[in-house]
C-alpha cells in the first residue's frame, strides 16, 4: 500500500504512466469527502491530489477562475465571495451527511461528482460551470479540453465528460470554472402546512410564474425541524428562494405572495436563516444524523417525485424531503435495507429518473449498485469509453459499478 | 474550395449506388429517398455555401427503425453518413459526401409533449428552434437559446452544434437547457439520455453529444426546459469613441454584478453598415456600439438601467438612449440584427467568422485585425457578443475576383490564430465543421485530439458518421487503442514516493 502523493502535473502524469504500465490500480483521491460514496474499493495504491493545490488564475471581470484539482473548494468560496462573487451552482458537502467534518473537499472532487445545490433548478450544476480541463487518463496520457471562455464549440467537451466520472476516465490536474456575481439579496418564502401534493403544486405554479424563484424545496412535518437550527419549527414548510437586486426580490416576493396567498400560511425569512436553511437543504442535513441508515438521492420529473414516494411509503418506512421543485427526493430508509429494487421499479414507474444510494453501510455499497443501472446499450457504450481513456481500468476500478 | 480533402470517396460503395438507393427505398417507402441529380441539388451545402457536393442519396426518415435500419445497414456494409437536419450550419458540418448517404431528419416534425408543471418541451429534432417558443408562448413560455438562425435551425442541429445566441450570456447554452435525448448510434442501437429529470447517471454523454457536430450518434428526439418569460425588457444604445471604452464598459457592467439578457457591441464599419441599410438611428460618429439589454421585473430593469447608464457615463460614452418603448427597443435591435445581410450591401460577399477571446483582450484583437485587414487588402466589420467574448468578425471580399476567397479564408484563419494566441478559441458558436477542421492543431496537440478522437471510437469505430468533419486528420480506432507503454522507462521505476 503506497500513497503517491503529487504536487505538480508532472508527478501526476509519472505516477499514472508508472501505474498504466505496472497494470496497477490507483484510488484517485482529493480530501476524501466523498470516499464513502460509490462501491469500496480495494486498490494496492493511492493517488493522493490534496497537494496540487492552488489557485493559478482569478479574473472577476471575466467570470473565470483556474486552479489545481486539488485546491480547498473552500479556499475557493472565500476568494469568490471577497470580491462578491460564487460558484452560482451551489456545490453541497457531503461531510455532514457521511459523517465527516464539514468544509472538505477539492474543485477537482466537485466536478468528478458533478456537484451541485438548490439553485440547480436556475443556475445548473457543475457541469453547466466547468470551461476547460487538463488531465491525465488512465493511458499516462497528458491531455487538455475546452479553455477559458464561456462559449466554445471547439471539439467535443471532454470537461462535461470528466463531470460525474468518479475519477474512473482521467485524473483531473486543473479545471476552469466561470464564476457568477453573487446575489445581493436573498430572500425567502415559505407557505407552511402543506402536505406533499399541495407543495409541489405550489411549487410548480411558483417556478412557472416570472418571479424568477431559484430554488424550491419542500420539507415535509417534522423535517422541517432539522434545518436552520430548528428555526421553521416543525410544520411542514414549502420553501421558495427569490435571489438579485434589493428592488427586484421585493417585488418579486410580493408577486408570490400574491400568487399563493390561498396556498396556506406565509413566512418571509431573510439574512442568515434563510442563508443556513438552504446550506442545510444542500447538505441534506436533515438526515445528517450520524447513523447509518441508507440515504438515497433521487432525480426524477419534479411533478412525478411525491406520487413515487406515496407508493414507496405503502412497502417500506422512509423518511423523505424534497428540493427542485420536487424533483430531487432525499430518502432515508428508517429500517436499515436500501430497499433498490423496490424503489428503482418505482422510479421507473413513476416516470423514471435515477437513485443513487449516497450513504450505506460498506456490505450494503458492496452488494447492492449505488449508481442507477444503465439500459444494456448505454451500459456497453458507457464501457467502451471508460475503455477508451483508461484501457487498464487503472483509475478507481469498480468505483461506478 | 480551396485546397480541402475530405475522405476518399469509396469505390466500393460508388459502384453499388443503385444496390443502395433500393435498398433505402425498401428501408423507408415513399418517398423518402431521393436520388436524382437535380433534386438532390438542394441539399448539396448547408450554410457555408462556398462547399458543395451532392451525396451519394438522400434519404429522409420517418420514424426511429427507419433511423435505426439505414445507420444498420450502412455500418454492416461500411457506408458514410452524414446527418442533416435543416442544413443552416455555419461551418460546412452537413456538407455532404460523394460516397455518402445524407441522412435528413426534416420529417421528425413534430412536438410530441408539451408538459408545463415540469416545465419541459419533448420535440421530434426537425422541429425548429423557434417552432418551440411558438408551441408554448401562447403560456407566456419560450425556449432560450436564440441561434439567428431560429426561425429556420432544427432543435436536433442546436443539440448537434450546441448553439447559443444572442441571450446565451445569461440563460445559457443548448447543453445548459437540453435535459435528455434520444439518439441512434452508427450500428442501429438506440439510446436515451436523461429525460424529464435532471443530470443522468453514468458519464456525461449528453454533454459530449451536445456539440458533438454529428459524428456521434444521430438525434430522434429532444426534450428541453423552457422559462417563463420575462415581464419586460428595455435596452440601451450607448457608443463610445474607443473600442477600448466600450470592452471596459462591458467589464464594468460584469463587475457590477449586472448579467444583461444581452450585450451587443459592433465596430465603425459594422455601425455604418447597419445605419445605411436600416436606418435603425445609430450615432455614425462613434468606434463602438454597445445595446445592452435587461430583462426581468419591471422595478429590477429600472433599478439596472440606472446603474448601467451611469456606468456607461464613467467610461465616456458620447451617446446614451435608453428605449422608452417596446417598438424603440425594437429599433435598437434592428440595426445589429441586420448586421449580416447590411454588410452583404457593401460587398459582393463576406465570410463570417467565429472566434471568442477573453473580453478583455478585445482591443489587442481589434488591433491586430486592422493590421490584417492591410495586411490582406481585405475590409473586415466587426460584430461582437460583448457579454461573452464571441467575436464575429465579417471579412469582405469579392468571389469573382480570381484569389480573393484563398485570401479571405487565409485572413479568417489568421484572425482565429490571434484568438488562439490571447487565450481563446476557434469556434464560439458554429462549430469546427470542414471550415476550422484543419486549424484544431492551433488550439490542440496531437493528444488532445487523439483522446477527443477515441471518445469518436467508442460511439462510431469505424469513422463512418459524418467523417471528414472536425478532425482534421482521421486516425484509425485500432491504432489510436494501442498503449505505448516504456515499461522501466519512466522517471520512477522503483515506485516513485513523492
Amino acid at each position: 500500500m503506497t500513497t503517491f502523493t503529487a504536487a505538480t502535473t508532472a508527478e501526476t502524469l509519472a505516477t499514472v504512466a508508472w501505474a498504466a504500465a505496472e497494470e496497477t490500480p490507483l484510488e484517485i483521491l482529493g480530501h476524501g469527502s466523498k470516499r464513502g460514496i460509490g462501491r469500496p474499493l480495494q486498490t494496492e495504491h493511492t493517488l493522493d491530489l490534496s497537494k496540487l493545490s492552488g489557485v493559478t488564475l482569478y479574473e472577476p471581470a471575466e467570470l473565470v477562475l483556474s486552479a489545481k484539482s486539488g485546491t480547498p473548494l473552500a479556499e475557493i468560496e472565500t476568494l469568490l465571495a471577497e470580491n462578491g462573487q460564487q460558484l452560482a451552482f451551489e456545490p453541497l458537502d457531503y461531510g455532514p451527511l457521511l459523517g465527516d467534518e464539514k468544509g472538505k473537499g477539492t474543485i477537482g472532487g466537485v466536478l468528478a461528482a458533478n456537484l451541485c445545490g438548490p439553485r440547480r433548478l436556475k443556475a445548473g450544476a457543475a457541469r453547466d460551470h466547468i470551461l476547460g480541463i487538463a488531465a491525465v487518463s488512465g493511458r499516462g496520457e497528458a491531455f487538455k479540453s475546452g479553455g477559458r471562455v464561456v462559449k466554445n464549440v471547439t471539439g467535443y467537451d471532454l470537461s462535461k465528460l470528466m463531470a460525474n466520472s468518479w475519477g474512473t476516465l482521467a485524473v483531473l490536474t486543473d479545471v476552469t470554472f466561470k464564476v457568477l456575481p453573487a446575489a445581493e439579496t436573498e430572500v425567502t418564502l415559505a407557505v407552511r402546512g402543506l402536505l406533499d401534493d399541495h407543495a409541489v403544486a405550489a411549487m410548480a405554479l411558483a417556478l412557472g410564474s416570472s418571479a424568477e424563484v431559484s430554488s424550491a424545496a419542500h420539507l415535509p412535518e417534522r423535517v422541517a425541524a432539522r434545518v436552520a437550527g430548528g428555526s421553521l419549527g416543525s410544520t411542514a414548510a414549502t420553501l421558495l428562494r427569490v435571489e438579485g437586486f434589493g428592488p427586484s426580490v421585493a417585488y418579486r416576493i410580493a408577486a408570490l405572495k400574491d400568487l399563493l396567498g390561498n396556498a396556506g400560511p406565509l413566512e418571509e425569512i431573510s439574512g442568515e436563516i434563510s442563508h443556513s436553511l438552504w446550506r442545510d437543504i444542500r447538505d441534506c442535513a436533515p438526515f445528517a444524523d450520524g447513523l447509518e441508515k441508507p440515504v438515497w438521492r433521487v432525480s426524477m420529473a419534479p411533478a412525478q417525485g411525491h406520487q413515487m414516494v406515496l407508493a414507496l411509503r405503502m412497502q417500506a418506512a422512509v423518511d423523505a424531503f424534497y428540493d427542485w421543485q420536487g424533483g430531487l427526493i432525499w430518502l432515508r430508509m428508517e429500517h436499515g435495507d436500501p430497499e433498490a429494487d423496490l424503489l428503482r421499479g418505482l422510479v421507473r414507474q413513476y416516470g423514471g429518473g435515477h437513485a443513487t444510494l449516497v450513504r450505506a453501510a460498506p456490505s450494503h455499497r458492496a452488494a447492492v449498485p449505488v449508481f442507477e443501472p444503465q439500459a444494456p446499450h448505454l451500459a456497453a457504450l458507457s464501457a467502451r469509453l471508460k475503455a477508451e481513456f483508461d484501457p487498464k481500468a487503472i483509475l478507481n476500478p469498480g468505483r461506478m459499478a | 474550395m480551396s485546397g480541402l480533402l475530405m475522405p476518399k470517396p469509396d469505390d466500393a460503395t460508388m459502384r453499388r449506388r443503385d444496390e443502395i438507393v433500393a435498398d433505402m427505398r425498401i428501408i423507408v417507402p415513399g418517398e423518402g429517398v431521393v436520388d436524382a441529380a437535380n433534386s438532390m441539388r438542394a441539399f448539396e451545402s448547408d450554410g457555408l455555401t462556398a462547399y458543395r457536393q451532392l451525396p451519394l442519396v438522400v434519404v429522409l426518415p420517418e420514424t426511429v427503425a427507419q433511423v435505426s435500419r439505414v445507420l444498420k445497414y450502412c455500418n454492416d456494409r461500411n457506408i458514410r453518413v452524414v446527418p442533416r437536419g435543416s442544413g443552416t450550419s455555419l461551418s460546412g458540418g452537413a456538407l455532404p459526401l460523394e460516397d455518402a448517404v445524407l441522412l435528413v431528419m426534416s420529417r421528425f416534425n413534430r412536438i410530441l409533449e408539451i408538459d408545463f408543471p415540469n416545465r419541459i418541451v419533448v420535440a421530434q429534432p426537425g422541429v425548429t428552434n423557434l417552432g418551440i417558443t411558438t408551441a408554448v408562448e401562447q403560456e407566456g413560455f419560450y425556449y432560450a437559446p436564440d441561434p439567428s438562425s431560429q426561425i429556420a435551425c432544427s432543435i436536433g442541429g442546436n443539440v448537434a452544434e450546441n448553439s447559443g445566441g444572442v441571450h446565451c450570456l445569461k440563460y445559457g447554452l443548448t447543453a445548459n437547457n437540453v435535459l435528455g435525448i434520444e439518439m441512434v448510434l452508427m450500428n442501429g442501437e438506440v439510446v436515451r439520455l436523461g429525460g424529464k429529470h435532471l443530470d443522468a447517471e453514468g458519464y456525461d454523454l449528453l454533454g459530449v453529444m451536445t456539440g458533438s457536430e454529428g459524428l456521434l450518434g444521430v438525434v430522434t428526439e429532444v426534450t428541453v426546459r423552457i422559462l417563463k418569460k420575462p415581464e419586460t425588457a428595455r435596452a440601451l444604445l450607448i457608443g463610445f469613441p474607443t473600442s477600448e471604452q466600450g470592452g471596459q464598459c462591458v467589464a464594468d457592467i460584469i463587475g457590477a454584478g449586472i448579467i444583461p439578457g444581452g450585450m451587443e457591441m459592433m465596430d465603425r464599419p459594422a455601425i455604418h453598415a447597419a445605419e445605411d441599410f436600416v436606418h435603425a438611428g445609430y450615432p455614425l460618429d462613434v468606434e463602438a456600439l454597445l445595446i445592452v439589454e435587461l430583462d426581468g421585473p419591471g422595478v429590477e430593469v429600472d433599478h439596472l438601467i440606472g446603474l448601467v447608464e451611469a456606468i456607461a457615463y464613467r467610461n465616456g460614452s458620447t451617446t446614451c438612449r435608453i428605449s422608452q418603448s417596446e417598438q424603440e427597443r425594437l429599433s435598437f435591435w434592428a440595426g445589429r440584427k441586420a448586421a449580416f445581410p447590411a454588410v452583404g450591401r457593401i460587398s459582393p460577399d463576406y465570410y463570417c467568422m467565429d472566434g471568442t477571446i477573453p473580453r478583455k483582450e478585445l482591443p489587442r484583437v481589434l488591433h491586430g485585425m486592422r493590421e490584417l485587414s492591410e495586411k490582406y487588402g481585405l475590409g473586415v466589420a466587426n460584430v461582437f457578443h460583448a457579454g461573452d467574448g464571441n467575436l464575429h468578425p465579417l471579412i469582405l471580399y469579392d468571389a469573382n475576383v480570381p484569389g480573393e476567397l484563398d485570401k479571405a479564408e487565409s485572413f479568417g484563419a489568421d484572425i482565429l490564430r490571434l484568438c488562439v494566441k490571447v487565450g481563446g478559441v476557434l469556434t464560439g458558436e458554429h462549430g469546427v465543421g470542414v471550415e476550422k477542421r484543419d486549424l484544431m492543431p492551433e488550439m490542440f496537440n496531437q493528444i488532445d485530439l487523439d483522446q477527443q478522437m477515441r471518445v469518436k471510437c467508442a460511439f462510431d469505430p469505424n469513422h463512418l458518421l459524418n467523417p471528414g468533419k472536425v478532425f482534421p486528420q482521421l486516425r484509425r480506432c485500432a491504432e489510436l487503442g494501442r498503449m505505448h507503454v516504456h515499461r522501466g522507462q519512466t522517471a520512477f521505476p522503483d515506485i516513485p514516493r513523492f
